[in-house]
């Protein structure tokens, strides 16, 4: 499996591209914002960071990027595409999943560990969680307060996209406890807290591993690679 | 800002009759002496640059002499002071480059930009070396949290560094927040960043070549910042607040831009110097270079990128505009460079070229309008040797008995008190509104001794903190300063980390004052004595002079920066206690020391007598015995006491391990004082039961004081002395008013 880390003038890309080859063991190549075609990719990742600043909105200028237009065509064929933090921004920026992520309730930046729900573990990203199972991920964001209106709300629900919740303590404001979501066909999937920072025992906790584990084998049991889970 | 139109400069003559340089902190002793280097009256430029490149924050004028005292050199030093940052050697080819520096004045009248441009420029200091910066620290200090300019300054030098740091993507993971009436008006913000380098890609900061190209990259210069480097060389005084303009507006995301844009222009291999534009811009980058190279430089200003009209020479030559840089390049690789440059969205600018006649020259609307000689800038600057004076307090508090307070009997209710004291609550409102995960190398992150960071492809990490207390130097400051460095060393190895050298920030009122040079000279001698014995060379740093407000002097301040190299990541250690059941240990050796102790403070109202006697001896044997204990595999916990003492140090293992101790302490020593004296050289560690009784006795063998004080049980703090419970307290509660202080006194 290959997977591309975009890059924006602004995004903190490197340890996207070290968790991946870590935890998979497989390639991650960074792609610059102007490319235009993905297609030699299996997997595409939009990392954290500040993408042009957050000037305008945070995620607003990446979304007219060349490189997502390529994105948007690989969503529409079924490829993996996940976006963390600023990453989730801009995939609610580009209109690939629905709602908005406005400023923290408190006004502040806030960066600290979060206790995380695992709410639907049949995904493509979450397919090595157990069920409704606990993980402890770190948060780093001023813009985190996930909302949408009713209607979208109603059917995140009712389809069960809504993928992560903050457990506890509510870091944001954000509607719902939301912490990630899915597209309707789930294979994008973006959320705020940063499980590339949580994939060893030395970095406080390896709960963020699972998740890139699980893409590798959605991918592998859908080109039936043999699994070596 | 409203649009200035051109002022008619005056003429050399007239500053000359009118004295006009005095204006700008020129003496008129040094204005004859840039006479004499000119061979003639100096213009208007002239004696501006003259003006800021001899300001004591470019210059070290009146520091040098103390400065000189300091050990530079070890076997591990690969860069030492002089660069952008000092640079050490940890193996495998790979080196720390390291540096503080203080944005104290700009951040007095600008809170948010002056913090936040104090880490632009740090950042900048690291990452013109080649290194890629890694890590930030903030030494912070603040009057009393009871009044509202203070919070609007704690509250905006927070926001401002932090918005700063996480938009350029480099995370904030340590350092130290203090407060006290003796910085009321005039903040401390201390900012320290580590960078991670290859040893051959260590640039410097030359203008070689006679005939290269000269290129500024970055945004345009504006009047933003003109004089910085001569109004922090000044003190602070009610015209101040009118010096609000000569603070700079920081863009984390251009210097992001400008960061990734040199470290692949020196991954190319193609730059023979490269230095940021800082303190006094295009003036000091540009002559200090050529002057390190032993060349000359000439500038061509209307090539010069300009964000406003009609701007002189002077101005351009003057201006802090940030996110600015100068590099030196063979002509060959002007192509190369510029494509790389392009891919970041950036330009670049050819606006000068190398000589070899040693001078500055600048021309501007073809025209030369300044010609001086590089030498005279930089290194002929004046160096001024003090009056010092024994100031009277220090003689008066040799009398003081600091142990005549009435016993406190209520332990309990002080630890509480000291718990909800502002330099020892939890400073989890500070650290959470800064990232301190970006990057995935952090693996303990703020609020402990020290912080760690992994170095990715190696299995070491390095240790990092920053420490100083004022209170401490006040009192005796070639001891205090000894203790300084000390205390960053015991914070180091109770991390796991070997220290290996020291970059420091002298924060100090007006040298002016004898007593105040009295204060900056023996700091001095306390640092480099405890350098030299815990054989951690100081690399680098930042002197801040002129740290007055209405009241006088703030505490004289020197932060010590350190950073340690832990070999193995096995060897991480943090402060909390582990497992109910391990036994406490305590190393070193308590006396009634209350002098400029934070009980002291708190409890009693002043700050008054000696600090606490150090012996390096005895402090380099702990040190060693600790580190080698805990390479050993021996050891659960390790936590340095400081502030507040066994107690605190208790408490703070108790809360961030979320587990409770059963303490027993035998003792001569009142039991308020055993608990809460701040005396130096002692360690808190836990370890496994099974393991203590041999371990205790080792560390006893090396010649350190241990003794099995207790051991760690689920959810309470019990405390008996000499067999009498002195103190019992719910951990819960304690952790509660320890998180809570700092938030009630900001909401």
């Amino acid at each position: 499996m290959k997977f591309a880390v975009l890059v924006f003038p602004g995004s903190s890309e490197a340890e996207c591209v070290r968790a991946v080859e870590e935890c998979t063991g497989e390639p991650a190549q960074c792609v610059w914002h102007i490319e235009e075609d993905l297609s030699s990719f299996d997997g595409v990742i939009i990392p954290g960071g500040f993408s042009y600043g957050d000037y305008v909105r945070p995620g607003a200028i990446a979304s007219h990027a060349p490189v997502m237009k390529a994105v948007k065509k690989e969503a529409e064929r079924g490829a993996l595409i996940l976006g963390i933090g600023n990453g989730f921004q801009i995939l609610l920026e580009s209109g690939l999943l629905p709602g908005a992520l406005m400023r923290n309730t408190s006004l502040k930046f806030r960066s600290q560990w979060a206790e995380i729900v695992v709410e639907n573990h049949r995904t493509p990203f979450t397919i090595d969680y157990e069920e409704k199972e606990a993980i402890r991920l770190p948060i780093a964001h001023g813009a985190g307060n996930y909302v949408c209106d009713e209607q979208t709300l109603a059917s995140l629900k009712e389809q069960n996209r809504i993928v992560f919740r903050y457990a506890g303590e509510n870091p944001n404001g954000s509607l719902d406890n939301i912490a990630g979501i899915v597209n309707e066909a789930g294979n994008v999937l973006g959320m705020m807290p940063h499980p590339e920072r949580a994939v060893s025992k030395w970095l406080g906790s390896e709960d963020g591993k699972r998740l890139f584990t699980s893409i590798l084998r959605t991918w592998r049991e859908k080109h039936g690679v043999a699994t070596t889970r | 800002m409203a649009l200035q139109q051109p002022v008619k400069e005056p003429t050399a003559e007239q500053i000359a009759e009118q004295k006009i340089y005095r204006e700008f902190g020129v003496t008129d002793e040094e204005y004859a002496k840039v006479c004499e280097f000119l061979g003639r009256k100096p213009n208007y430029t002239e004696i501006g640059v003259f003006s800021v490149m001899w300001s004591e924050h470019c210059s070290y004028k009146n520091s040098k002499p103390v400065l000189r005292k300091f050990p530079v050199t070890g076997p591990r030093v690969l860069v030492g002071p002089g660069e952008g940052a000092g640079i050490v050697d940890i193996g495998d080819g790979l080196a720390v480059a390291f540096k503080i520096e203080s944005h104290n004045h700009p951040s007095a009248v600008e809170p948010f930009q002056g913090a936040a441009t104090g880490v632009g420029g740090i950042i900048r200091d690291i990452f013109s070396m080649g290194a890629r910066p890694i890590a930030l620290l903030q030494s912070l200090r603040f009057g009393k949290l009871d009044n509202e300019r203070v919070k609007y300054l704690f509250e905006n030098v927070i926001a401002g560094a932090g918005s700063y740091a996480n938009g350029i993507g480099v995370p904030t993971v340590g350092g130290e927040v203090m407060f006290d009436e003796s910085y009321e008006g005039n903040p401390l913000v201390n900012v320290m960043c580590v960078g991670l380098i290859r040893h051959d890609r260590i640039q410097k900061g030359v203008a070689e070549g006679i005939g290269n190209p000269v290129f500024y990259v970055g945004p345009a210069t504006g009047r933003d910042g003109i004089h910085g480097a001569t109004f922090s060389s000044e003190e602070l005084n009610e015209e101040t607040e009118a010096k609000r303009p000569t603070v700079q507006v920081g863009d984390p995301f251009m210097e992001k831009l400008v960061m990734e844009a040199c470290l692949e222009l020196i991954e190319e291999g193609i730059v023979l110097g490269i230095q940021d534009m800082g303190a006094a811009g295009l003036t000091c980058s540009s002559s200090e270079m050529a002057a390190k190279a032993g060349n000359g430089m000439e500038l061509y200003l209307d090539d010069v990128p300009q964000r406003e009209a009609n701007m002189t020479a002077y101005e351009m030559m003057l201006s802090e505009s940030q996110e600015r840089m100068l590099f030196v390049l063979e002509p060959q690789h002007e192509e190369k460079a510029r494509a790389i440059l392009k891919k970041w969205g950036l330009e670049c600018h050819k606006v000068g070229k190398v000589t070899d006649d040693g001078r500055l020259k600048l021309f501007h609307h073809g025209q030369i309008v300044a010609d001086m000689p590089v030498k005279a800038l930089v290194d002929d600057s004046p160096v001024y040797h003090k009056p010092a004076k024994v100031p009277e307090y220090y003689v008066a508090n040799a009398n003081v008995d600091t142990t005549r307070y009435p016993e406190t009997k209520e332990i309990g209710q002080a630890l509480k008190k000291l718990l909800a004291s502002p330099t020892i609550a939890s400073k989890e409102w500070v650290y959470n509104q800064c990232d301190s995960t970006v990057g995935a190398t952090t693996a303990v992150g703020p609020g402990s001794d020290a912080a760690v960071v992994l170095v990715p492809g190696t299995k070491k990490a390095l240790a990092m903190t920053t420490d100083g207390n004022g209170r401490y130097v006040y009192l005796d400051p070639e001891v205090g300063g000894r203790i300084a460095v000390c205390e960053a060393a015991r914070n180091i190895v109770c991390s796991g980390g070997e220290p290996l050298a020291v970059t420091d920030n002298l924060n100090f009122g007006s040298p002016e004052n004898p007593e105040i040079f009295w204060q900056l000279e023996k700091a001095a001698d306390g640092i480099a004595d405890a350098c030299r014995v815990l054989e951690t060379p100081v690399i680098g740093g930042n002197v801040s002079l002129y740290n007055e407000n209405l009241n006088g002097a703030i505490y004289p301040t020197p932060v010590i920066g350190m950073v340690g190299l832990v070999e193995d990541v096995n060897h991480i250690t943090t402060q909390s206690f582990k497992s109910v059941g391990d036994v406490i240990l305590l190393l070193g050796e308590t006396k009634a020391e209350l002098g400029g102790s934070e009980f002291q403070y708190v409890i009693h109202g002043c700050t008054e007598g000696r600090p606490p006697a150090i012996d390096l001896e005895v402090e380099k044997r702990l040190q060693q015995t600790v580190l080698q204990a805990i390479r050993d595999g021996r050891v659960r916990s390790a936590h340095d006491l400081s502030d507040g003492g066994l107690a605190v140090a208790l408490a703070e293992s108790c809360i961030t391990g979320q587990l409770g101790a059963e303490i027993d302490l035998n003792t001569d020593l009142r039991a308020d004082i055993a608990l809460f004296s701040e005396s130096q050289s002692r360690v808190l560690l836990s370890v496994a039961a099974e393991e203590a009784e041999a371990l205790c006795k080792w560390i006893q063998e090396q010649g350190v004081p241990c003794a099995v004080i207790g051991r760690v049980s689920t959810d309470t703090l019990r405390v008996k002395v000499n067999g009498t419970v002195v103190m019992e307290e719910q951990v819960k509660e304690l952790e509660r008013i320890w998180k809570e202080a700092i938030p009630c006194l900001m909401n």
